[in-house]
């Protein structure tokens, strides 16, 4: 899909993450591999540290922590919500979804139209797309977009190759619809024959969860033990996939925008990790230092909540400042590719809240 | 081969073939060998020249840092 949303805007952004500071060294004596072996990753990988949610804490609980600090900011009021719309990869439950929660949790009226998406690293960018849709019917009252995970308790502890990387994390954005003319540009792309490349094989209708699915397993003979409960992720392929399809469609959506890379002053991305990052940087022709890529080894990779989450650490100030472009993309699970370019300025908040979830 | 035994003090690569199939050589090890030469060789090795083909063997390895413009003589 490609498309142009008219008067339209982000007005707010709230990333939220938890207290619970986990750091790598930590972690080490967790994995099969020889501890010295493990510690190399630090350099190689940037493998700092991650934050992690309590053992009771739910996706829904993130998203609720956020909103509250919005309301008790007076950013926002109640009744100037009109819609909710949650991307995650793992919600509290099948039912009720993570939007019901948030709509019961603050008694939001009956008229709220709530709205889940299973989604994993693009999240934030198909929910806003999703929410952008929707203030054209909601036009007198603002959409909330919430993307959320707790990847931590979706990866396995024994999984070298991810667990370092993931962090929990929730973004939120309020939209709304503005008279000021501005157009924001998006393109979103599938290719679902590359779906097992990120893949949880059971829990769902077709493999349920049982006692043997639960059971952990070196299935790729690599040292790192999962269940079929657990991520899995074809690294390589994913790679491969990110440096091909992303850096054209970074390409067609300036074009489509009809402005030149040296115009936008940040590419806020998804963070997978720093080198994938780089590299993509490199394959696009853009500095390092127009994409910020600090994220996994200050918080960990959360999924959907990235782009808000490196938006409150990077870029906070100039996003609350005058307006400038900014080139938001993201790339994972279904797979899927999308990006965005949109001014941004003059935010009513742009903050992070380290929450005790 | 210094830069490989660098990474993986461990790993005998003079007497393998594959380093990939081998196991000598995992994909964090890949990360750590492309930054290696990177900066040994004062190169930016393309990011779809990142393959495990590329790096199974010592000719392989060479191939690719001259592919990018690196002096291996």
């Amino acid at each position: 899909m490609k498309t142009i949303f008219h008067n339209k805007r982000i007005s707010g952004l709230l990333s939220v993450v938890p207290q619970n500071v986990v750091k790598f060294e930590d972690e080490v004596n967790n994995y099969t591999f020889p501890p010295k072996q493990t510690l190399r990753l630090q350099k190689v990988m940037g493998f700092k540290q991650h934050r992690i949610v309590k053992e009771s804490t739910a996706t829904s609980d993130l998203c609720i922590a956020g909103l509250q600090y919005i309301l008790d900011n007076n950013w926002l009021k109640k009744e100037e919500i009109g819609g909710i719309v949650v991307a995650c990869t793992y919600s509290d439950h099948f039912i009720p979804p993570v939007s019901s929660i948030v709509h019961g949790h603050f008694c939001l009226d009956e008229d709220v139209f709530c709205v889940d998406m299973s989604q994993g690293c693009v999240g934030f960018l198909m929910a806003l797309n999703e929410g952008f849709m929707l203030l054209d019917h909601i036009t007198d009252k603002k959409v909330i977009v919430f993307a959320a995970d707790v990847l931590s308790k979706l990866v396995s502890k024994k999984d070298r190759n991810s667990y370092p990387l993931i962090g929990d994390a929730a973004g939120i954005a309020v939209l709304e619809t503005c008279e000021t003319e501005n157009d924001i540009y998006s393109i979103v792309y599938n290719n679902g024959m590359m779906r097992n490349a990120l893949k949880v094989p059971a829990g769902g209708s077709r493999l349920a969860p049982s006692r043997e699915t639960a059971e952990l397993k070196d299935f790729e003979n690599d040292g790192n033990l999962r269940s079929l409960n657990n991520l899995t992720m074809q690294g390589a392929d994913v790679f491969t996939f990110v440096q091909t399809k992303v850096p054209p469609m970074i390409e067609e959506i300036l074009n489509y925008a009809q402005i030149d890379k040296s115009e936008i002053e940040k590419f806020l991305f998804h963070q997978p990790n720093q080198f994938m990052l780089r590299k993509l940087a490199e394959k696009i022709g853009i500095p390092y230092e127009k994409v910020p890529m600090n994220i996994v080894e200050e918080f960990g990779n959360s999924s959907g909540a990235c782009i808000p989450v490196c938006a409150a650490y990077n870029v906070a100030d100039l996003l609350k400042g005058k307006n400038k472009k900014y080139c938001l993309s993201a790339f994972g699970s279904g797979l899927t590719w999308a990006a965005m370019v949109l001014d941004m300025g003059g935010l009513d908040f742009c903050e992070m809240l380290i929450s005790d979830c | 081969m210094n830069i490989l035994v660098g990474i993986r003090p461990e790993s005998d690569f003079k007497n393998s073939q594959d380093f990939i199939s081998d196991g000598l050589l995992d994909s964090f090890d890949l990360v750590a060998l492309v930054s290696e030469l990177e900066s040994t060789y004062g190169i930016l090795i393309d990011a779809l020249d990142i393959l495990p083909e590329n790096f199974c063997n010592a000719e392989a390895i060479a191939k690719v840092v001259v592919k990018n413009g690196g002096n291996i003589e």
